[in-house]
Order: structure tokens, then sequence, then C-alpha cells
């Protein structure tokens, strides 16, 4: 690759690659990213690629893209330029593909996406109700190009807001802009960016940071994890721009050492970027030198506190400090440093390109634009989605998610990690911003959203929470440390049938305690599991602790199960597929469970096709 | 120990004492875990105290001190596994493979243990062996994956 060395030689780059782009006629996508590559992608890209190849036909490509968000659905293909949508492709289908599709323009309809209600068939991917809320700005890239391939990027406008900052905008006309836009920290905290910016500009000291929060640790959630994966140069883009604005020269990227694919990914872009000049000395001829190093995190959840992160990257224990001084004025090595998270960079070339006009139209009063969130649990259409600020859960949960699995009832939804709470029922209007989710006690947090139906047990996804936290809390100071056990041995005695009434008053005095007084996020916000959770679903603790029951049927020691002689047959499927051989019975006679060896996996209960397993 | 192959890393990281996190990555790339005769050798050559290189080999999940098996095998955590049934999964690997996790099996073939969050939850609960990932795994799919590595 040769370096661009102007302005002039990057709109002929670009001008030269749209030439090329027109003359393209079919471009098959191939979803790649983590998600997709385990259910199978990368062996259907394999095999269209040897297909197309024998087609010999210049007009026909395949490309391999990020997530295209439905990951409910992969192995997913789209087949450009009319968008034509195939789910769950299997390898055996790629010649029928070819020769009906590729070839005679044919739709094949049992590849095709069908509306569970009506049974319509929809083959465009425009057209199916997981798209059509959504608005991406974000991930608008995702699906249209090769993360691997700087060019791809370069073809959609990439590195133009970054020429235009470089030499169109003073930093201060930049922070301006960003500030006006609205655009809040997306990694939970939602602080103003443009404010962040302008505090670390005006404060003292050289030299300056700029850092990529991609330590995306919240359970659940994987939007950093696909906006790197799927376009890693708009985050680049978006870190270069805030340096200039901000006055620094150098970057980092810490990225969670759980994402192997994102971090080759990003290493890659940014080798690319540095060998057309978008990253090093003298950018474009600006004068301008800035560089991004990457910094792979160590599996400790507390480093995607900001300065036990900065801490880490100095090679020491990634334990957070207390922030009377903040980042933006002594943060990395002590000197002025300004954080942002994967999503909120990605958000910036779209600003600077489009002007803030049009990124504050989309959303809320307080919350502007849109907000990538991953949408798991028991929701029908698990995956990725970008919608506006604004929207509610029920248009996110029921419109784009298709509602509960197995028409199960919906119980209620976990926003915000171990730092947030579940939403229930009675808040579904809810529309969806920063100040909304704070209100009803949990909060946006970084996106993941799980859903949860009436098999989860409340008491312990807030006991799920603590075990989390318990293992991650640094242990530097004592409220959280000592708070977080507490709280876990109250749980857990909850769960296991031992708890007292007074206990729930109890976990609310240490939450009120850990709140004031722990020393960062982590141990601030533990408590808010505990506290959504006793809030909203008291009758679910009342009933463990009187009633020594688990409703929902998840908490072990308040269930067993045991087969029903009326209704066994003796066909011996429950024992054969029992994990660790606790059924005894012989063929065609009543089965039994040995309570001693019975792990309650529930399997049994799953494989009797004649309901005589029961749980109680 | 390798010198050379740990030279190497260390030359990588330009012998830095602030990239001590990033030189027990690539060293634990290697050899999966940190061995000790390793640790001390980074120490001699970085002159960083053992005790903080143990401080931070122990404070990172991600490294361990202890061998790998053959197959090293992770089950996800995450919340939506979780709700989806992953410790289940985990309970089973507990009684099948009889070591709980962190821990390795006596013929060094299995390896298993526990992680927060692997970021592919819409495919959960997942299981991941090496580097493999296995989307919407029960402990039915766990168990043949198993029994066709032994």
């Amino acid at each position: 690759m040769k370096k661009i060395n102007d302005i002039e030689e990057l709109k002929k780059l670009r001008e030269k690659l749209i030439k090329g782009k027109n003359k393209e006629g079919i471009v098959i996508s191939v979803c790649m990213e983590t998600g997709c590559i385990a259910s199978g992608s990368y062996e259907i890209y394999k095999e269209l690629l040897k297909e197309v190849k024998r087609l010999k036909d210049k007009k026909v490509k395949v490309l391999k893209t990020g997530c295209h968000g439905f990951s409910e659905v992969d192995p997913a293909i789209v087949i450009y330029p009319e968008k034509i949508f195939y789910i769950k492709v299997k390898v055996d289908d790629i010649d029928e593909i070819i020769e009906k599709t590729i070839q005679k323009r044919e739709i094949i309809e049992r590849l095709t996406y069908k509306d569970e209600t009506t049974g319509e068939i929809i083959p465009y991917l425009d057209q199916i109700p997981f798209y059509k809320k959504q608005k991406k700005l974000v991930l608008s890239l995702n699906g249209l190009i090769d993360p691997e391939d700087i060019n791809d990027y370069i073809l959609y406008g990439g590195y133009s807001a970054l020429s235009k900052v470089l030499f169109e905008m003073e930093p201060e006309e930049i922070i301006e802009e960003i500030k006006k836009s609205g655009l809040r920290g997306r990694g939970g905290g939602g602080f103003p960016t443009g404010k962040k910016w302008e505090y670390c500009r005006k404060a003292e000291g050289e030299p300056k940071y700029v850092i990529c929060n991609a330590d995306e640790g919240d359970p659940g959630a994987f939007m950093d994890r696909s906006v790197i994966e799927g376009n890693p140069h708009s985050v680049i883009e978006g870190m270069i721009i805030g340096a200039y604005a901000i006055g620094a020269n150098d970057g980092f990227v810490y990225i969670r050492h759980e994402y192997p694919l994102a971090l080759k990914r990003l290493s890659f872009a940014i080798q690319q970027a540095r060998e057309y000049g978008f990253l090093g000395e003298d950018i474009l001829g600006s004068g301008f030198s800035f560089d991004i190093d990457i910094v792979r995190g160590g599996g400790a959840f507390v480093c995607g506190e900001s300065t036990a992160l900065m801490a880490s990257i100095e090679g020491k224990v990634g334990e957070p400090r207390a922030k009377y001084i903040h980042t933006v004025e002594k943060g990395l090595y002590e000197k002025p440093t300004c954080l942002n998270n994967v999503e909120t960079w990605a958000n910036v070339p779209f600003i600077i390109n489009n002007g803030w006009e049009k990124f504050a139209e989309i959303g809320t009063d307080t919350s502007k634009g849109t907000k990538i969130f991953s949408l798991v649990g028991k929701v029908k259409n698990t995956g990725l989605v970008e919608v506006p600020m604004g929207i509610t859960l029920k248009e996110i949960i029921f419109d784009i998610g298709g509602g509960i699995k197995g028409n199960k009832k919906f119980k209620g939804v976990q926003t915000g990690g171990p730092s947030g709470g579940v939403i229930p029922e009675k808040y579904l209007d809810l529309p969806v911003d920063f100040d909304k989710l704070n209100e009803v006690g949990s909060m946006m947090g970084s996106g993941g959203m799980i859903v949860m139906d009436e098999d989860t047990c409340m008491v312990d996804v807030a006991r799920y929470f603590l075990n989390f936290l318990k293992e991650e809390s640094c242990g530097k100071c004592v409220p959280c440390r000592e708070g977080i056990n507490q709280m876990l041995s109250i749980l857990n005695r909850i769960t296991e049938g031992k708890g007292k009434i007074e206990d729930i008053e109890i976990l609310k005095e240490i939450s009120d305690f850990m709140q004031k007084a722990s020393l960062c996020a982590l141990g601030k916000t533990a408590p808010n599991p505990v506290l959504t959770t006793i809030e909203y679903f008291y009758d679910e603790y009342v009933a463990h602790i009187e009633k020594k029951k688990c409703y929902s049927g998840v908490c072990k020691d308040l269930i067993e199960y045991f087969i029903d002689p009326e209704k066994c047959t003796g066909c011996q499927l429950c024992a054969k597929n029992c994990p660790v051989s606790a059924i005894e019975g012989e063929r065609k006679k009543v089965h039994k469970i040995d309570i001693e060896k019975c792990i309650k996996c529930g399997i049994c209960f799953n494989v009797c096709k004649f309901n005589a397993v029961e749980r109680k | 120990m390798k010198k050379l192959e740990v030279d190497k890393i260390l030359e990588k990281n330009g012998w830095k004492k602030n990239k001590i996190v990033g030189i027990l990555q690539d060293i634990q790339d290697v050899y999966y875990y940190l061995p000790e005769d390793v640790l001390i050798y980074i120490s001699e050559k970085l002159n960083i105290p053992l005790s903080q290189i143990y401080s931070i080999s122990t404070f990172y999940k991600a490294f361990s001190l202890k061998p790998k098996g053959k197959y090293r095998i992770k089950i996800c955590l995450g919340t939506a596994c979780h709700v989806r049934g992953g410790y289940i999964i985990s309970e089973f690997l507990k009684n099948k493979l009889k070591i709980l996790p962190g821990e390795t099996t006596k013929d060094e073939l299995f390896s298993f243990e526990t992680v927060n969050c692997l970021g592919a939850c819409a495919i959960g609960p997942i299981v991941v062996i090496n580097e493999k990932y296995y989307g919407q795994m029960d402990v039915e799919k766990t168990e043949k994956l198993i029994n066709k590595l032994k």
C-alpha cells in the first residue's frame, strides 16, 4: 500500500474505488464475526468462494463482513443489490443458491425468513420486522464492507471526516460540534463527550493521551466487539479526530483478551491505517502526528473502570483510585487523558461528516443519537440491534425481538450488566434513554439487554450478579469487598431455603452503605441487581424465604425431580440421557430418580415424551 | 524453558517494565500458563520483583500458574448463557471430568475453566474448546463432544 500524502490523493483513491465498485454486479455477503463463525459461516464462505470462482463471472463477488445483527438465524447471507436474505444456510444449499439465485435471479423460498405469526415469506432484509424499527448509524457499514480491507471503508466515505477536521476545522470547533450533537458516553455513564474533550484539552500537562475502552466486561454485552469486528476503522478514525481536538499524539486501545478476532481485526486495521498514513507522523500532510498502541486486558472486570484501566496500561494491578482529581486532568501516567468507549468513538465520524444537527435530530431531549443493544436471553430474535434513543422497551423486545421464546411469559429485562437492574413488565412502555433507565433503578450500561421469562428466578439473578462481582471486586476498598461477600452469603442462604424475612432489610441496609462508601462504580452500583429485584419481585423473595419454594424451578435446593409412576412407560429415554446415571429402571418398568446422585439439570424433565417427570 | 523464545517476547515488548501485563499474555499464548522458571527469568531480566509479577499473575483472571490440558475447555457463564442454562453444563463437567474449574485432569487431557462472558451471547450457552466456539450447547451435546476427544 502506498502512503497517502494529501487530501487530493485520498479523493483520487476514493474515486478509483467507486469506479471499481460500480462495475460490480452481485455481491454475496457472509457475516464473519465470532458468533457467526461459531454457527458455521466460515465453511459457507469457503464453499461460496470456491463455487463463485468456478462461475468465472467477474461481476459476482463474495464478501466477508461484520455482523448483520440477526444472530438467531445464523449463518445467514445477504445477496446484493436486492438484499436477498437467506437464513440458516448450510454448505449443501450453496449449489442451489448459485444456480437459482445468482444465475437465474430466482428466490429460494425455503431459505428465506418467514413471519412466525402470518407465515408470510419475507425474502428481503429491509422488510424483516427485526430490521424495520432499527436505525443504523454506527453499524451502517456492517455487512457492506470487509473489515480487513481499509479500501472498503474509504469507498464509503471513510477517513473523509478526518481530512475535514485536519484541513477545515480548528480543534475548538470540533469540540463545539461534538458538544452540540449531544453525544454522551456509550460505555454506560453517559457523560457528555464534548465536555470531556474540552476539559482534557484545557487541562495542563503534556503529553496528553486518548484511550479507547474496549474492555467490554458486562456479561451479556457484545456491541463493542461487533463494532470492532465489523468496522474497526470507524473507531480508529474517531480516535484520531478526538486526539486532534484534544491535542494528543498517543492513543491506546484497551481490549479484552477474550475477544481474539476483534483483536486481530483491530491490529490489522491499525497496520493498514499506518501504511496509508492515517496514523503516524504528519497525517495527510497536516503536520499532526498520532499513533495507537493496543493493550490486551487480563480478564479483570474492574479494568473497565477508567482509573483501573489506566493502571493496567501502566503495567500494574488493575485497581481503581479515588477520583478527587479527574482522569481528564491526571490520568494515564498522571497526564491529562481522555477515555471513551468503542461505540462513542465510532459515532464521531458520522457527526463530523453529517453535522451535529443530523445527529441531534435522533433521540430524546437528553439522549441523542442511537444506541446499540445486544438483545439476548429468552427472546425469539436474539442479536445485535441499533435503535434510536427513546424507543420503548416493548418495541425492542416484542417488535424487533419478536417476543419471548417458546411463548412463555415475559418477566423482566436486565440492562446495564452487574451495575444495572431488572426492569419489570409494568415499565415496558418506558422510553429507553440514559435518564429514564436510571429512574427505574437500572442503567444504560454498555448496552446488554437480557430478556427473562417466567422460568428465570429473580433471586437467583441477584445471586448470580453478586457471585460474579465477588470474583471481580478488586478488594481494595472494604465496603465493596465485604459488602458483596455479606450480601452474597445472605442470597445463597435464601436460595438454599434457609433465609429469614429480616434478611431483606439487611440486604437493603448493606446496599445503602455500599452505594455511599465504595471507592469506584463497581461497588457503588453492585447493589442495583439486588435492590431492583427486591423492589419489583418481592413476592419471589418471600416465596423462597417463607414457603421454601422457587416457582421458576431454578434454585436447586428448593426443587426436586421425580417420576410419576402412573405416567412412566419405562421407555428408558430419561435414563439414557441422564448425564450422571441417576435414573434406574428396567425396560417397560417404572423408573426412579436417585435423589443423592441427581444434579437437577432438568434433562429428564425435558426429554420425557409422556410428561412423567415432574418438578416440585 | 526456552530462553530464546522468552527473549523474543521481551524484545517484542521493548524490554519495558510497563509492558509486563502484555509480556505475560504473550508468555501464556505460548505455554497456555505461566511457568515458574519463566517468571523468575523475566523478574531478573526486567528487574521487577518476583512478588510484583506474582501479584499481577494472580490478579488477572486470564493468567494461570497451573499447566493446562491438551484440550482447554471454557464454559461461558455470562448472564445470557446463565439464563439459558450454562451453569448446568459447568456442573456436568465437574462431574464428568472430576475436576473443579481451573484444574486439569490427571491424564493432562482436559482442563476446564469458567469465563464471565465471551461476547457470543446470542447463541449461548457457549462452550469453547481450544480456540473453537460451539454455540447453543447443552449437556448432551457437550458430552458427545468430550467423548469424541477422549
